[in-house]
């Protein structure tokens, strides 16, 4: 048992540390959730993709660097320690790129992956449904077949970055009378500014148009734009939920950097202040060690060739299986704490919110703290999530929900 | 980068497992709490037979040298069976007799704790001494300065019946100076570094026997294990569990290591295993209802000493305090 990493992997960190240093903007860039701060995210993510840092796991052939799953976690750690911009692209690229890998055909991997690595095309999540939400497999928008692909119709809803994004992919219900609820569902692509989409945006907790409601009335998408079988939609999903729930929506780097602002914050606060609030600091500092070094024992499992492997070779392999219920619950309650405890400490001004004038740190602790009330909701709850830890991993038996 | 027990390790913690589950605990735990030694001595015996206090002595005075890692996962079996006596407090000796040099405490004492002949109790900057009528020997540290008790106060009952307090009394001084402060800090270290992975091991062992009475106890005509409310407080007594784990490996390592940061990650290790253990321990107690409140439930043997545990080597708040000191 060890924590060594090898001259290979101090180098990459190396490489990456110093690329980050010469590149992060210096002031943040406006909030993701405008269009004028997504254009900027968007040119950011062009700018990591020209030096093949925007997909570091990815093969070469797509852009990527073939980076192992702990060269990833040592990137993100040197990413989100260098005070780096969220990622516009990580829906596309945590979520669809790995359904994809492992199910996609030769021809969808080198059509999508090269824009999406660009950030030429941001994809949002097209799932959720105004009465399918945790119970998602009882969605109702549909698929019909047509000459050379699908009409989809329906409205899709709570889709992050679907407000400002080129592309979405979610599933539909291609067989209208299934056996049971999970059956006779298709995985599908298509364009969010085809003839037939209108997209609605939400305005999330404090107004910004995060996400947005997706109707779709007969939009057409080619047979190209379905991935896996046709009907086999529910284990296409489900076989890559768990890179969205474990390691790579959320990586431990971003909660070790947000732990170390934190106790930053801590310690230049007056003693009357921060005294206290020092068990709670504590707990955020554990718990991202806590959350970095479970990352670390996964990477060994995987090299080792233990505990949950992908179905298929996956660049990454972020997805942990049922243990990604585990991850989801930690870092979502983590993140709240954690953002929740700076605002204490920052007192009066802890009010302030992103856009106010004097609002410390450019407004970070305020917009992550409204971005982490959404943690524990999305990409399945944590009440969800700790059924699934209960039955599947404690072996409880299934009851009512 | 290998995060991962090895093989051996894994075996040892098996061999350790299966012996200590065969050797019947509760019911030694119950003649320790009494104060009737002999099954926790002939005990203690043959955790020495398997290796366990040579982790923590050098091969010159006849152990392993000091195997942080191995004493994790050691300590995590101990505690998932209750093992009773001063477990933690003769490695801790060990650790700080062996720091603090070769003297005539070292030669007298290091062979015989390896060997399992003698049982230590260790006392620092502390009121209590644990089963100090149990052990051969009670070394007590105070400032820079240890001696060896030459007896104790009565017995104060604690809330853990197997664990027995004892107030130190008197002595002769067996070394003074600032290598003893030196000393007493590394063993402080592995102090908390061993109870935390006891806390982890009672925990698991918690979880466990409370998954199995939910899924046979049956009311509504279900198994209560089928309620929400139960599913998701025993899902997250696992998400302690499961979030600690790595800390007490990555805290062994680097006290192995003899990191600088080594205190600090050991002082995270113990205050998540202390919290998750005793967070296993609540979920327990309340999921076995009125049964988990009695005294005659084996189970309570767990049950009592997560709090304890949790506290036992520096709170959890001296350790959160420790986490953040540069």
């Amino acid at each position: 048992m060890d924590l060594e990493f090898t001259a290979a992997e101090q180098e990459f960190r190396a490489e990456a540390r110093d690329w980050l240093a010469g590149h992060v903007p210096a002031a943040p860039l406006p909030s993701l959730e405008t269009a004028e701060g997504f254009a900027a995210h968007r040119e950011w993510e062009r700018r990591l993709a020209a030096d093949r840092w925007s997909a570091v796991s990815w093969p070469e052939e797509h852009g990527g660097r073939g980076a192992s799953l702990l060269q990833w976690l040592i990137f993100e750690e040197e990413y989100y320690a260098a005070g780096a911009p969220g990622r516009v692209s990580q829906n596309g690229i945590h979520l669809l790129a790995p359904t994809l890998f492992a199910h996609g055909t030769d021809e969808q991997r080198a059509r999508v992956l090269g824009p999406m690595a660009r950030g030429e095309v941001i994809w949002a999540q097209a799932w959720s449904e105004p009465e399918a939400g945790s119970d998602l497999a009882s969605l109702r928008s549909t698929a019909v077949r047509t000459a050379g692909g699908w009409r989809l119709s329906g409205q899709k809803t709570w889709s992050s970055r679907a407000a400002f994004a080129d592309r979405a992919f979610g599933l539909f219900r291609s067989d209208p009378h299934p056996a049971r609820p999970h059956q006779g569902l298709t995985y599908l692509m298509f364009p969010l500014d085809a003839p037939g989409v209108t997209v609605r945006p939400i305005g999330r907790l404090d107004g910004k148009p995060a996400f947005a409601e997706l109707f779709l009335d007969e939009v057409f998408a080619p047979d190209a734009d379905v991935i896996g079988a046709p009907g086999q939609g529910w284990r296409v999903a489900m076989s890559t939920a768990g890179n969205e729930r474990g390691l790579t929506l959320r990586s431990p780097g971003r909660f070790s950097a947000a732990a170390e602002r934190l106790a930053a914050l801590w310690r230049e606060a007056p003693e009357a202040v921060s005294g206290p609030l020092t068990d709670r600091v504590a707990d955020a500092v554990i718990g991202a060690r806590a959350y970095q070094l479970f990352a670390y024992a996964h990477a060994s499992r995987l090299a080792a060739g233990e505990g949950h492997t992908p179905a298929r070779t996956e660049p990454g392999a972020g997805d942990l299986g049922a243990a990604s219920s585990l991850t989801k619950v930690f870092w979502s309650e983590l993140d709240l704490a954690l953002h929740e405890t700076a605002l204490d400490l920052l007192g009066p001004s802890g009010a302030l919110a992103e856009g106010a004038g004097e609002a410390p740190a450019h407004g970070r602790w305020a917009e992550g703290y409204t971005f982490a009330l959404a943690g524990p909701i999305y990409a399945g709850t944590n009440e969800i999530q700790r059924d699934i830890i209960a039955e599947r991993l404690l072996g409880l038996p299934k009851g009512r929900r | 980068m290998r995060f991962l027990l090895s093989a051996e390790q894994r075996e040892f913690a098996r061999a350790l497992d299966g012996m200590l589950g065969a050797a019947g605990t509760p019911a030694v735990a119950r003649a320790w709490a009494a104060g009737e030694h002999r099954p926790g001595r002939e005990l203690w015996a043959r955790i020495a037979e398997a290796g366990v206090f040579g982790l923590a002595v050098s091969a010159r005075h006849g152990g392993m040298g000091l195997l942080s890692a191995e004493l994790a996962v050691a300590f995590h079996e101990l505690g998932r069976h209750a093992v009773p006596g001063p477990l933690v407090e003769t490695v801790a000796a060990a650790a700080f007799l062996e720091r603090l040099g070769a003297d005539a405490a070292a030669g007298e004492w290091l062979p015989r704790i390896a060997a399992g002949e003698a049982v230590v109790s260790l006392c620092a900057e502390a009121p209590y001494a644990l089963d100090a009528d149990a052990a051969d020997a009670v070394l007590v540290v105070q400032g820079d300065t240890v001696r060896r008790a030459d007896g104790h106060g009565p017995l104060q009952a604690s809330l853990d019946p197997a664990r027995r307090l004892f107030r130190p009394r008197g002595g002769t001084v067996l070394a003074r100076g600032p290598a003893v402060a030196a000393a007493a800090a590394h063993a402080l270290d592995l102090a908390r570094l061993t109870t935390a992975a006891q806390s982890l091991g009672l925990g698991r062992a918690l979880v466990a026997a409370t998954v199995s009475h939910v899924t046979r106890r049956t009311q509504f005509q279900v198994p209560i294990g089928s309620f929400q409310a139960v599913k998701h407080r025993l899902a997250d007594a696992l998400i302690g569990l499961e979030f600690a784990q790595p800390l007490v490996h990555g805290a062994a390592l680097a006290l192995a290591a003899g990191a600088p940061s080594a205190g600090r990650e050991v002082a995270a290790a113990k205050v998540a295993a202390g919290e998750a253990g005793y967070a296993a321990a609540r979920t327990a107690l309340q999921f076995h209802g009125a049964l988990g409140y009695t005294q005659e439930l084996d189970l309570s043997l767990w049950i009592r000493k997560a709090r304890p545990l949790r506290d036992a080597w520096g709170t959890p708040a001296d350790c959160r305090r420790r986490v953040l000191a540069s």
